[in-house]
């Protein structure tokens, strides 16, 4: 997307497929910089800037997160969403980005439920697009903040970010992968620093295609034995409602996946435990490994509002 | 009209040389080597050196919007279109609004003021307003021009339901051309079925979706000849997959009367086509993979294929510009068809120059039974392009003469450029 030929705005985010490594590297560097910048600084930043909020999909917690980056930075945001009025009716994604454009807004951040939705809106307003999640696609500043954690949590913080910095860390993925943005960014990311990804399910969240995401992902499907490769466990939601339709036995899922204190014990009693949110304590994960040692869960939303303070410093070209 | 100096090339009559060919009254009049016709006093001349000519192609499947839908085509624009990609005689497709299933409705589509631009010729819907509920009424519609039915867009789904169909058109001899789609394991799908559906996090449709339908209406022919004494002619709609191709063959080869088209851009394009949710690669069956891909070249060398059919589907822009899942299915495909098969079948598959203009001429003609077209025999038809077969060139999609711009060919290379297109002895198109 750095390619001078790209129809999609400099500073724009919207997949991790083909992100250069050395953009994730300015990009964890630039958090790593404003996190330690005083904050009455930081907040003349972005100060009478204006960005737009566009959540056609509700999400507490990333429209949190990108509304508090935001205020900051001392931008001024407006949010746009599908409970508010203020997405007209049969409007087109076109023609709601085209009046935000025409209202000031300087960078669009979205989430969607259609998957590719980010690309329509920056291709055709021109405006830096942050995909904020679009359908079952993409969630590419969870996987940098998922990274930024396992950097950090490892002892990997200092050293320099390349197709190296992850060689040696086996990550594990469990869940449903099918319907994942979150896996398929992580999937996609994190072999291409170095690391084997390792994805787990039945086949019925897993399909054998999922292994093509990248080139050190691998399917396990034995929970325990994936569990026993590796360093990091990244555990994923699981909506009951879409198991109904797959016909999966939930008890049997939860016999099988679950994320318990006594399989990481006997697994990998040290490995690092994720989870994107919102989770269900006793469903995908016990509630006393979310709370353990272990967790890197609330690890995972601070760097998610630092990764994204970032993100909006470069989508309005601000330098440091 | 006498058209001079070119290369003749007409596979019906297995012609292949330097001849003139003169039009009188709308048909060709006499097909002579160079200079035999020199004498003759013509009102025209087409000075064709350096140039193919060859019978006016014929497409079987094409989406022209009217009624209903003129902000996406009408029938005198994609008609003019079809004249710019050397096509000479088009089939309409009933999706229209409403959908074309009576007389009524066929006859206001066929009748001058539509101002056609080469020959319009229309299946009319398989059933009532493709509800897939009610069969149409074949004879009358038969009387009134029809050259086949079809539900397009859509399956004939019920079993009974398409069994009807193709025993009423067997008896009155035309054509059931089927969309082979079973929607029942399609809801929610968008693309082919993959690992780029899965990269993309958007729904597939599997290659059964297609299968199941073509070995299901294969069945249905093998009962009907046995149980009715009818021979039905079933043709296969925009063929993709490899594994539905190989039902078609082991069918052919069973004599049942089967016949299928390919469209270009199958036997150009995989799925990667897609890219970031490209809507103009989306489609109804859906790019497939590069082993289906070579799966359809394949079968059109060999011959399984019968023809093949551009599937021409024009969308406004505003309908394109949407959520991939969203955008309609289609692509426009009247004036890239020849330069795909070109650069693809010819140059790249080596298939002869003959064999190309065979599957976009005599045998689609055959196909809906147009007994005086796709050749350049005496008496036929004066329908016939002209055409450079070594230039290359690259489609504008801005200069189509189609009102809308959707295709994934924009800039694309193409390789043989067409000079000009005449029908009835009549020039339609010259570039
Ligand atoms: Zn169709």
């Amino acid at each position: 997307m750095t390619d001078s030929l790209s129809p999609y705005a400099p500073g724009s985010l919207i997949t991790v497929a083909g992100l250069p490594i050395a953009e994730v590297a300015s990009i964890l560097a630039l958090t790593t910089r404003l996190e330690k910048m005083a904050a009455a600084e930081r907040r003349q930043l972005l100060a009478g800037r204006t960005l737009a909020l566009l959540f056609y999909e509700s999400s507490t917690r990333t429209r949190t997160s990108f509304e508090l980056a935001a205020k900051s930075l001392g931008a001024t945001t407006t949010l746009v969403s599908d409970k508010s009025s203020s997405i007209e009716k049969g409007e087109s994604l076109k023609d709601t980005g085209l009046t935000l454009r025409a209202l000031g807004a300087e960078c669009i951040v979205l989430r969607h439920s259609a998957g590719g939705a980010p690309f329509l809106l920056a291709r055709t307003t021109g405006l830096p697009v942050l995909n904020a999640g679009d359908g079952m696609h993409q969630h590419p500043s969870q996987a940098l903040l998922d990274l930024r954690t396992i950097l950090s949590r490892l002892g990997l913080a200092d050293r320099p970010v390349d197709d190296k910095v992850l060689a040696g860390v086996t990550i594990t993925i469990t869940g449903d992968i099918r319907h994942s943005r979150v896996a398929r960014s992580n999937a996609m990311l994190l072999p291409r620093l170095g690391a084997k990804v390792l994805l787990c399910g039945p086949v019925e969240l897993l399909p054998e295609e999922a292994a093509t995401l990248g080139e050190g992902v691998e399917i396990v499907r034995d929970f325990d034995t994936a569990l026993r490769r590796s360093q990091v466990a990244m555990m994923l939601r699981i909506q009951s409602e879409r198991l109904a339709g797959l016909k999966l036995d939930l008890n049997e899922y939860i016999a099988g996946y679950q994320l318990t204190a006594a399989r990481l014990e006997r697994c990998s009693p040290n490995a690092l435990v994720m989870h994107p949110g919102p989770m269900i304590r006793g469903l995908e994960i016990q509630g006393e490994v979310a709370d353990s040692p272990n967790s890197a869960i609330e690890q995972q939303v601070s760097n998610g509002l630092a990764v994204r303070t970032a993100l909006l410093v470069r989508a309005l070209g601000v330098s440091l | 009209m006498l058209i001079k100096n070119g290369r003749v090339i007409d596979p019906a009559s297995g012609l292949d040389a330097q001849r003139d060919i003169l039009v009188r009254d709308g048909v060709i009049a006499a097909v002579e080597a160079p200079g035999v016709l020199a004498g003759v006093e013509v009102a025209e001349t087409l000075d064709a050196t350096g140039c193919v000519v060859a019978p006016g192609f014929v497409d079987v499947h094409v989406h022209l919007r009217e009624p209903g839908q003129t902000y996406k085509e009408t029938i005198a624009t994609g008609t003019s279109a079809g004249a710019a990609g050397g096509f000479t005689s088009v089939v309409a497709m009933p999706n229209t609004v409403p959908v074309n299933d009576t007389v009524a409705s066929l006859e206001w589509m066929l009748e001058p003021a539509r101002n056609s631009a080469v020959r319009l010729f229309a299946m009319p819907a398989a059933t009532m307003g493709s509800m897939g509920a009610e069969l149409s009424d074949y004879p009358a519609l038969a009387r009134a021009g029809a050259v086949g039915f079809t539900d397009d867009g859509k399956p004939v789904l019920e079993d009974a339901m398409m069994r009807a169909a193709l025993l009423s058109a067997g008896r009155l001899g035309l054509v059931v051309s089927q969309h082979a789609e079973d929607t029942r394991l399609t809801g929610g799908c968008s693309m082919n079925a993959g690992p780029v559906a899965f990269r993309l996090g958007l729904r597939g449709m599997t290659i059964e979706a297609e299968s199941r339908i073509v070995e299901r209406d294969i069945a249905l022919l093998r009962d009907i000849e046995a149980k009715d004494g009818v021979r039905p002619h079933l043709h296969v709609q925009h063929v993709s997959t490899a594994r539905a191709m190989q039902a078609i063959q082991r069918a052919k080869s069973d004599g049942l009367h089967v016949t299928c088209e390919v469209a270009p851009h199958h036997f150009t394009l995989t799925d990667e086509a897609i890219g970031d949710f490209n809507t103009n690669a989306k489609m109804n069956p859906p790019l497939r993979v590069e082993s289906d891909r070579l799966a359809m070249i394949a079968a059109l060398l060999d011959g399984t294929v019968d023809c093949i059919a551009t599937d021409h589907a024009p969308h406004a822009r505003h309908e394109k510009e949407q959520e991939f899942e969203r955008a309609p299915n289609g692509i426009t495909g009247l004036e890239t068809a020849l330069g795909l098969a070109l650069r693809v079948l010819h140059r790249e598959h080596g298939m002869p120059l003959a064999r190309v203009i065979s599957l976009m001429s005599a045998n689609p003609a055959s196909i809906v039974k147009l007994n005086d077209a796709g050749s350049l025999k005496p008496g036929a038809w004066g329908d016939l392009v002209v055409f450079d077969a070594g230039a290359e060139w690259q489609f504008t999609a801005s200069a189509s003469r189609s009102m809308s711009k959707n295709t994934p060919f924009d800039g694309a290379a193409m390789l043989g450029r067409i000079k000009a297109t005449v029908v009835g002895g009549r020039v339609v198109f010259k570039s």
